[in-house]
């Protein structure tokens, strides 16, 4: 396989960095009828072999978008994220896109955004492999659950069919179902959810990926089997080494499973850090939003605090800070200034709170002090 | 905790499910989506009434010409008068006015027409599920470029086209026929398949086996294809009748298989040239066999719309 579309110096001091996935500014906007949707707007995180991300953050924040964005999985048009490869941009979309440089997806040094087709191909389900929300709608119903699993040993390490069902019938028990040989003639209508979410996790480890990428893994399921395939995933994750991206809205998962967070926010990374930094104190008002809005005990016959409003209409984006309609702590230049994360400091909150404001060079936060909440 | 092994629960490694889920193992049986299928489709009786029909034409195609071939010379000469035999005088269904029997020109035309069915049906069914894959699957420009050319051929008048094509290319040979048949036939199907693929591509599914890292072309044709068999089946079925029925209708109108060559068609065709008061028999037992076979056929489509129908789950 060539490398010959990738640059060579910066990705591989990248690699060399420790990194098995690094996304630098990554920016998914789509072209619809009405405008431009910067459904992803400079997102930028890291994951180490072997550790575990979690991507946290309401609906229609990007979580997803930016899990589809890695593997390469929008076609362009309608979707459009900056690469040095791409030269046929529409007019509205550059114009959009601002002066934003190209985005970069790094995974083991090399930009996924500029491989091949074919090169792509060769990496998902291979080295990345995808954990999707839906497991009643993610498999194909025609098809048994073995020629499923089977399918891409098949494609990716050149077994004979044989060979390969013997392999999808091991991922099988190794996820933890009962008689994988007779399962694995059957197709998923017999199954259930919980059981169709184990084959789902199977096909992804089938090929020993690097990097899984689980989407809202447990979200479909009832309570119960979440806890089990949460576990599920956690082991087969001990066992295989892989690093794991996991994206939830579920602040309990978060904090069962992962060791580093990324909180989004209507396309944007508002706040980083390891699992207990950003759980027990979260910094942005919108990660100490979404903690308050769970419930918890000792909390019975109290109000449960919500994060007022809904995430901004795509096309009209608040000016200045993108949760000021609905943070408690607004104050002067959240409304006129945008926080970027990557110009914050404290580095890991993008925050006026925090940050030293244009026009207001003292935040009114810092580590050892927060204000009384504003009177709604 | 209780275990069952049916509800997708706990890890094999509790041994507590005995008894109850050996049980459970002899009940489960795996069928496929054909096998749900047949199971429906048999609780059809007019679709089963219908393809034994349908069956037996077939089999009439295959051995009728054996047992009875058609021998010009080898007729009977006392005629009657030029009305021919009735049915009552000459078994079964009397003769024309050559003295050629009716049921020999029946069972003969069976294997022309009903070879024109099938053939006319495997050549649009191709072009259509080909055409109506790529538009659907890959949509932009070439999806613009088939379906414009899709409203094309729907556009001229197909009856025409049908008849001056025979008239032009035909020259009463039959593979001609089938062809001209076959291309003027599939812009529906490819229409058909278009809708089915627009939906079906934005399935999860789809994106699961992208993510696996399928290519195009196998997602296309394997993964989605098999979901969208259903009503591509039921059209291809419907399509046999229709191929029939069209052959039958531009033979009569002598613009289709030469005089020489026996189908339904023609025989009607000969029959309707010398019709005369009160020799019902050489048009009605042709025209008979082709609306039976047409009926038996619609029969057969609608038990597989039904039987074929994910919704229709029993």
């Amino acid at each position: 396989m060539t490398v010959s579309a990738v640059a060579p110096s910066p990705q591989s001091t990248v690699s060399d960095s420790g990194y098995l996935l690094e996304v630098r500014d990554l920016r998914t906007y789509f072209k619809v009828m009405d405008g431009i949707v910067k459904a992803v707007d400079g997102v930028s995180f890291a994951i180490k072999p072997g550790e575990t991300l979690g991507v946290v953050g309401e609906s229609g924040c990007g979580k997803s978008v930016t899990a589809l964005s890695i593997m390469r999985l929008h076609d362009t048009p309608p979707t459009w994220i900056p690469t040095t490869k791409i030269t046929d941009m529409p007019p509205d979309v550059t114009a959009a896109m601002g002066d934003a440089g190209p985005s970069q997806i790094l995974f083991r040094g090399r930009d996924m955004l500029t491989l091949s087709n074919e090169e792509v191909r060769h990496l998902r389900g291979n080295d990345i492999a995808m954990i999707f929300q839906e497991p009643m709608s993610s498999l194909n119903p025609v098809f048994t659950i073995g020629d499923q699993i089977s399918e891409a040993v098949v494609l990716h390490k050149k077994l004979s069919r044989k060979a390969a069902m013997e392999r999808a019938i091991e991922s099988l028990s190794a996820v933890g179902i009962n008689n994988p040989e007779r399962r694995v003639k059957q197709y998923p209508h017999e199954m259930s959810g919980g059981m169709r979410q184990r084959v789902m996790i199977a096909m992804a480890l089938s090929c020993d990926p690097q990097l899984i990428i689980a989407d809202e893994p447990t979200t479909a399921l009832d309570v119960t089997i979440q806890a089990q395939i949460l576990e599920l995933i956690r082991k087969v994750q001990d066992d295989t080494g892989a690093a794991l991206m996991l994206i939830t809205h579920d602040l309990g998962v978060v904090a069962e499973t992962v060791q580093n967070v990324v909180v989004m926010y209507a396309g944007r990374v508002v706040e980083s850090g390891t699992v207990d930094e950003v759980l027990l104190s979260p910094k942005h008002p919108y990660t100490e939003g979404l903690l308050t809005s769970m419930p918890s005990r000792g909390m019975r016959g109290q109000r449960l605090n919500v994060i007022k409003g809904t995430v901004p209409n795509p096309f009209n984006m608040p000016k200045g800070c993108n949760f000021t309609p609905r943070c408690p702590y607004a104050f002067g230049p959240c409304r006129e200034y945008d926080p970027r994360i990557e110009d914050a400091n404290p580095p890991d909150v993008a925050c006026w709170l925090w940050t030293p404001a244009p026009g207001s060079p003292v935040p009114p936060r810092t580590r050892t002090q927060r204000p009384e909440r504003q009177p709604s | 905790m209780a275990t069952d092994p049916l509800t997708g629960g706990l890890a094999p490694t509790n041994e507590a499910a005995t008894p109850p889920s050996a049980d459970f193992e002899v009940a489960l049986e795996s069928l496929n989506q054909w096998q749900l299928a047949w199971r429906r489709f048999k609780r059809h009786r007019m679709a089963l009434v219908g393809t034994v029909t349908f069956g037996f034409m077939i089999v009439l195609a295959i051995v009728g010409p054996i047992i009875w071939p058609y021998n010009p010379l080898g007729v009977r000469s006392d005629l009657p008068g030029s009305q021919g035999f009735s049915p009552a005088q000459m078994f079964p269904f009397g003769s024309d006015g050559a003295g050629r029997s009716v049921w020999v020109l029946v069972a003969n035309g069976a294997r022309l027409s009903i070879l024109i069915g099938l053939s006319t049906m495997f050549i649009s069914v191709t072009i259509g599920t080909v055409v109506g894959v790529i538009a659907g699957y890959f949509g932009g420009r070439l999806d613009g470029f088939l379906m414009r050319l899709v409203d094309l051929f729907l556009s001229i008048p197909f009856l025409f086209v049908v008849l001056v094509a025979a008239r032009f290319f035909g020259g009463g040979e039959l593979l001609p026929l089938i062809i001209i048949f076959g291309v003027l036939f599939w812009p529906g199907l490819a229409r058909l398949v278009r809708a089915l693929f627009l939906t079906l591509r934005e399935q999860e599914f789809v994106l699961a086996a992208r993510a696996v890292g399928v290519g195009d072309m196998r997602i296309a044709f394997r993964h989605i294809l098999p979901n969208a068999m259903g009503p591509i089946v039921v059209t291809a079925t419907l399509t046999v009748a229709q191929a029939i029925l069209t052959e039958a209708f531009v033979s009569y109108l002598n613009f289709g298989l030469k005089a020489q060559d026996i189908s339904w068609g023609n025989a009607l065709a000969d029959a309707q040239s010398r019709m005369s008061v009160g020799n019902w028999w050489w048009p009605f037992f042709p025209g008979i066999f082709i609306a039976l076979t047409v009926i038996a056929i619609n029969f057969m489509g609608d038990g597989l719309r039904d039987a074929l129908d994910p919704r229709s789950r029993e």
